[in-house]
């Protein structure tokens, strides 16, 4: 019988592979984690994290050019956009230098270098751990794939760092453009784009589909179009890139709308189309590991086809975001570990967040879903203008929709845009979870004056109450 | 000392059984070997002695409980004069009522006792205080609101509901499944009271259900018939049971028992169970035999039949055949033997084939014998004519080593004094 070196073996540190490796070490196994780049992944050094210390000095722009409306004149405003990427750079790297110390305290063994399976016969997990060209084998009974995704180009034009980027170099760029297409309206793209703006670039968004933020209920969706708009973005929907003329210090992008081909100039394009699963150099061929539209298949609890190998987050299927990796990861170990009365995620229970200004903030099904599903609803709607806390902050615009099976009074969706609701969207997903009904939330007693009484407020127009509308 | 008595092992493969009958009740008294309890296998119902003396001081699982883990305590045995222990919680509860009653006396009799007026009222003041607080001990059930309203709204008793959630909680998918299963059932009374009764399939039935669709789907069958004379057999039978003074009965059965045992010695390729790698070739004849019984059929086995007189097979079979009516056949008088016979003769069935009985390659069916106008000779003659149908797996036996057996057993009852040689 030969050694096992590990109980469990992550392969990736992000917040899906260093959750699970804390949680594991936690429920007493032995546990090694494997990263190549960065603890904390891309979340943390390339992601969610760095993006919003951005997004945190884009809104203070923001608010220095409202000064006066709070009573305050100031002149001779300077950008300086490399201290601006530097503090979101040491934002990143104190946090991931935390994570270093959390895996540490939790007696987590991290090995530095690419992590990849390796057949073998005996029933035992075995991977390689490549760093430069020094290779090393360890073993384990069960290992965690957390390997994580990437950015997606398009077939017919990559990011070049120069005049094509991508988020890291949207993340760090060594001076402001003029003028930026961004391709793509999910978060990553309508971040962006509010980022640029505030800070003074003219800004096109492309997209495809019929809406921005596509996967947002239509409500929300068309009051950031409006929001934007306002603010000078150019958005350009049901609109699809065929070709990018690169030249020196500019790009010419062909674009394509309701047949219609137009060219648009612009210094700098960010790609921000989606990503793709890094299952690649992993050893997954010699396994029984299947790939579907290339994420990995999983059941439940996280296990692929082959006995004792799972895979948690972005490399596994939607939606691709850090705090569902995250619960797969203690799911999947805690299901390692035999703990009983486990559920597998309830994927209409996941919160989303988009830090644009106004920020958007959803869970469950949006309106449209809600009315395919041939359920009797009951749906709410209360708009900032109506809360006190709101008009204080000069921040009253914004919705927030509530969705109820009107039968069983079950919150099926809550749909949010305006002042940090993606702090406030957490109130809805305990709500969720607890299998309130609409009943509970109308009794349960809001705190005044807060951003929250609108959540209470929206509940109660569902069924007619509202108090402020 | 208390004792559990445990779930016993009534065969090497027994993993779980039914605990069909109770033989004892809690507070009687037993001796050891005595029968306390029964319990149905998937073959067969036997009974379990107890293994010590003593009373027993608590039953632990209901009359028809299926599925019950081997070596699982099933009773408690109690040593004379010793009280159930502390730690079963049933119990507990009870003496927690019982106190409770006594403390009640007790404060009767101070009453009583008590001479001055004063002292008297503030003892009742206290004892009506007390009993002000008397907490209804009713089990709080942990339920979401979405899940009480969803059962409220389909009538679902929420105590009748088990929740999946965190400390028992009852949440909405618990709720649905109940109402899922409560669908389920309500259809299913509704045909019941219509037209049909329905009876729980007994472990036997499962067993039999179990092997026969296994056989059906996994042994490719093909059958042989063949019409045997049974004239000479009958008269042969006739002069056995004449000399017997009605101490033993030699059957027709016994004597096709003692032919195929005959006939398999001849062609022991016949003689064989399939064994996926491979094929095993038995080198004594123990002969299955089907034998009807209240709820289904076991198969009993006669040993090395071809050691055995015709005397010998008849009282071994009777024995077993009434061990298999009462349910009492031990696992090894069941379990294995390596061809079988199914005969429905006594019910005029004129021939029919029946279902090998794996891992066995071949069975005979055999039908009933009646007389026939048969031709010998280019001449109508009348015989008693028996059909035998055998089965057989082809992956065992193929078709020239299952006509050869069918021969050579037709040869043994047309000519049954060769069986003596």
């Amino acid at each position: 019988m030969t050694n096992i070196d590990f109980d469990l073996i992550v392969i990736g540190g992000g917040p899906g592979g260093y959750v699970a490796a804390i949680r594991a070490s936690q429920l007493g196994m032995s546990v090694a984690l494997v990263e190549d780049k960065h603890l904390g992944g891309i979340c943390l050094n390339w992601g969610c994290i760095p993006t919003k210390a951005l997004l945190r000095a884009s809104e203070i722009r923001h608010m220095l050019d409202n000064l006066n409306e709070f009573g305050f004149s100031v002149s001779d405003i300077k950008i300086d956009i490399n201290n601006i990427t530097k503090r979101s750079r040491k934002v990143a790297a104190q946090l991931s230098s935390g994570i270093n110390h959390l895996l540490k305290k939790n007696n987590v063994k991290v090995f530095e270098g690419f992590g990849s399976l390796i057949k073998d016969k005996s029933t035992l997990k075995k991977i390689s751990i490549k760093k430069n060209d020094n290779v090393i084998i360890k073993s384990a009974k069960n290992i965690i794939l957390a390997t994580g995704a990437r950015s997606r180009n398009l077939p017919f034009v990559s990011a070049d760092g120069v005049n094509i980027w991508d988020y890291k170099t949207a993340m760090t760029p060594q001076k402001l453009p003029s003028s930026l297409i961004i391709v793509g309206s999910g978060a990553i793209g309508m971040e962006f784009a509010s980022f640029y703006n505030d800070l003074g670039v003219e800004v096109t968004i492309i997209e495809s589909l019929p809406s921005i933020l596509p996967n947002e209920d239509n409500d929300i969706s068309n009051i950031v179009k409006t929001n934007f708009e306002k603010r000078g973005i150019k958005i350009k929907t049901n609109t699809t890139l065929k070709s990018v003329n690169n030249k020196t210090n500019s790009v010419s992008a062909e674009t394509f709308t309701n047949g219609k081909v137009e060219v648009i100039k612009s210094e700098i394009i960010i790609l921000a189309v989606g990503i793709i699963a890094n299952t690649e150099k992993l050893g997954l061929e010699n396994f029984n590991i299947k790939i579907d539209k290339g994420h990995i298949v999983t059941n439940d609890f996280l296990e692929t086809n082959e006995k004792g190998i799972y895979a948690i987050g972005d490399v596994t299927e939607g939606p691709w975001l850090a705090h569902k990796a995250s619960h797969e990861g203690i799911l999947c170990v805690e299901n390692i570990a035999g703990r009983d009365n486990l559920k597998p995620i309830d994927k209409t229970s996941i919160p989303g967040c988009t830090y644009c200004r106004p920020q958007v903030a959803s869970i469950g099904m949006t309106e449209a879903q809600a009315r395919s599903s041939n359920l009797n609803l009951k749906i709410g709607k209360f708009p900032f203008l109506g809360n006190g806390k709101a008009i204080a902050l000069g921040e009253s615009e914004g919705l927030i929709k509530t969705i109820f099976d009107k039968d069983t009074g079950e919150l099926i969706g809550a749909h949010m845009v305006g002042p940090e609701v993606t702090e406030l969207i957490q109130g809805f997903s305990i709500a969720k979870k607890l299998e309130t009904t609409e009943h509970e939330l109308m009794h349960t007693i809001f705190p005044h004056p807060t951003l929250s009484e609108s959540m209470h407020e929206s509940v109660l127009d569902a069924y007619n109450q509202a108090i402020h509308y | 000392m208390s004792v559990d008595i445990l779930m016993p092992a009534l065969s090497p493969t027994m993993e779980e059984g039914t605990l069909s009958k109770w033989l004892v009740k809690e507070g009687d008294k037993v001796e050891s070997g005595d029968l306390i309890a029964e319990i149905e296998t998937d073959k067969a119902t036997m009974e379990v002695e107890a293994i010590e003396d003593g009373i027993i001081g608590k039953i632990l699982v209901l009359e028809g409980q299926e599925s019950i883990k081997v070596n699982s305590p099933i009773a408690i045995l109690l040593s004379e004069g010793e009280k159930l222990s502390e730690s079963t919680s049933a119990n507990e509860a009870k003496k927690e009522i019982k106190l409770e009653v006594q403390n009640n006396n007790e404060n009767i009799v101070k009453i009583n006792d008590v001479k001055d007026k004063a002292q008297a009222t503030n003892i009742i003041n206290e004892i009506s205080n007390k009993s002000d607080y008397k907490p209804i001990k009713q089990d709080r059930i942990f339920v979401t609101p979405l899940a009480k309203r969803i059962a409220k709204q389909r009538d679902i008793e929420l105590s009748s509901i088990k929740g999946s959630g965190p400390f028992g909680r009852i949440l909405k998918i618990d709720v649905e499944n109940v109402a899922i299963e409560n669908s389920y059932n309500l259809s299913a009374q509704k045909i019941e009271h219509d037209n049909f009764e329905i009876i729980k399939n007994s472990a036997m039935r499962k067993t039999i259900a179990d092997r026969l669709v296994k056989s059906k789907n996994e042994a490719p069958h093909f059958y042989l018939s063949l019409d045997c004379n049974i004239d000479e057999l009958l008269k042969v039978r006739k002069s056995l049971n004449f000399k017997s003074n009605d101490k033993y009965k030699i059957s027709v059965n016994d004597m096709i028992i003692k032919a195929s045992s005959a006939a398999l010695i001849k062609v022991p390729k016949a003689n064989a169970s399939w064994e996926n790698e491979n094929t095993k070739y038995f080198k004594n004849t123990d002969i299955s035999v089907a034998v009807a019984i209240e709820g289904g059929l076991i198969t009993p086995i006669i040993k090395n039949v071809q050691s055995k007189g015709l005397l010998d097979i008849s009282i071994n079979m009777k024995n077993l055949v009434n061990k298999a009516k009462d349910g009492k056949l031990q696992p090894e008088e069941y379990v294995g033997g390596s061809f079988s016979i199914s005969n429905l003769g006594m019910y005029g069935i004129k021939e029919f084939s029946a279902v090998i009985n794996p891992p066995q390659g071949c069975i005979l069916a055999v039908g009933s014998g009646e007389k026939r106008p048969i031709v010998i000779n280019d001449e109508i003659s009348i015989a008693t004519i028996m059909t035998v149908t055998l089965s057989c797996d082809h992956r065992v036996v193929d078709g020239a080593v299952g006509a050869e057996f069918l021969s050579e057993f037709k040869n043994f009852i047309e000519n049954p004094s060769l069986m003596l040689l």
